[in-house]
């Protein structure tokens, strides 16, 4: 199935997880100061194996860079 | 004249969200040409609280800016620069308390990309709702004593009013205001945005600022390392003559040497 990840269309298999996505963002699961949010909602890393991702939804993956 | 926030010693520490700092110079990590060099620089500062930004992971980038915070023990304070709503910056700012597993925010909300000034009535709602949600919110703010104070009401654990655009180096605009600003402010008072050089930051504390917030001016100075060492120097020394005591301005002249015992020589 097709999700928008870090703003781009992915395919991942039917009920992957949040953590899933995490890792195919390229981030290391263990990162410290990576977040997630589905559709806007952050989704706490307790929860990154048990959330399933449903078709079409958005996921960004972020982590600290350097900032002002 | 001291904030009611300050301790009213010329040393020793401060108070800030809580917890007690020594270095009243908080540092942006954006800017800088490599990571190498903001990790000399950031050392060179003497700073303990240093900002960072929440981007999309790029699995393209080299070396982690968390590394080099993590080496040096500084403490990790997350923004929210680039949202332009209260909406975007409360979600920014959620996403940074799972990141970091913190709840201070350094929070700004600005209305165009052209002046990148704060949104002062964006920035007020973003305030409240981060304050009612447990969050330590340290606003960027404009140097408006109206807009301050309410942020202050709002719960804001400090107010960083701007000394002139972000980036600019054009220094402290309205020195009067920010007098004013700190006149009446029972939280710290952090000068954030516009600094240029070291004499811009000593201006700052000697207005009576509790604390100075620098990034582009020393990140992308020609030599960061030299000016985050100056921006250290010029912080204190800003911070020390505030409580030593200026001279008054004065029109005329008033000799430091007395005319008594002068020799008669014609």
């Amino acid at each position: 199935m097709k999700v928008v990840l870090n703003g781009k269309e992915a395919e991942v298999p039917e009920r992957a997880s949040v953590a899933d996505a995490v890792a195919l963002s390229g981030a290391a699961e263990t990162e410290r100061g990576v977040a997630v949010a589905v559709e806007g909602e952050v989704v706490p890393r307790a929860r990154w194996r048990d959330r399933v991702l449903a078709e079409g939804e958005s996921v960004e993956v972020v982590h600290a860079v350097q900032g002002g | 004249m001291p904030s009611k926030a300050d301790s009213g010693e010329a040393t020793g520490t401060w108070t800030l969200g809580g917890r007690e700092w020594t270095s009243r110079l908080i540092v942006g990590t954006g800017g800088f040409r490599s990571l190498e060099q903001m990790e000399r620089s950031l050392e060179a500062t003497g700073a303990e609280i240093v900002t960072v930004a929440l981007r999309r992971v790029d699995p393209a980038a080299q070396g982690s800016v968390t590394d080099v915070i993590d080496r040096l023990g500084l403490f990790t304070l997350p923004n929210t620069a680039g949202c332009y709503t209260a909406r975007d910056a409360v979600r920014t700012a959620k996403l940074a308390r799972e990141a970091f597993s913190t709840d201070w925010v350094k929070l700004e909300v600005i209305g165009d990309d052209r002046t990148l000034l704060p949104d002062a009535a964006e920035l007020l709602t973003a305030a409240e709702t981060l304050v009612a949600d447990g969050f330590t919110v340290l606003p960027y703010t404009n140097d408006d004593p109206i807009l301050a104070r309410r942020l202050e009401e709002a719960g804001c654990a400090a107010v960083m009013p701007l000394g002139s655009p972000i980036g600019s180096g054009a220094g402290i605009r309205n020195p009067y205001n920010v007098r004013i600003i700190v006149e009446q402010a029972s939280v710290p008072v952090i000068l954030d945005a516009g600094i240029g050089t070291a004499s811009d930051a000593a201006l700052a504390m000697e207005l009576g600022c509790d604390g100075v917030m620098i990034a582009s001016a020393i990140s992308r100075a020609a030599d960061p390392v030299l000016m985050a060492s100056a921006m250290r120097s010029a912080v204190a020394a800003g911070h020390a003559a505030r409580y030593a005591g200026r001279i008054p301005r004065r029109l005329h002249a008033q000799a430091s040497t007395s005319d008594e015992g002068l020799p008669e020589l014609s």
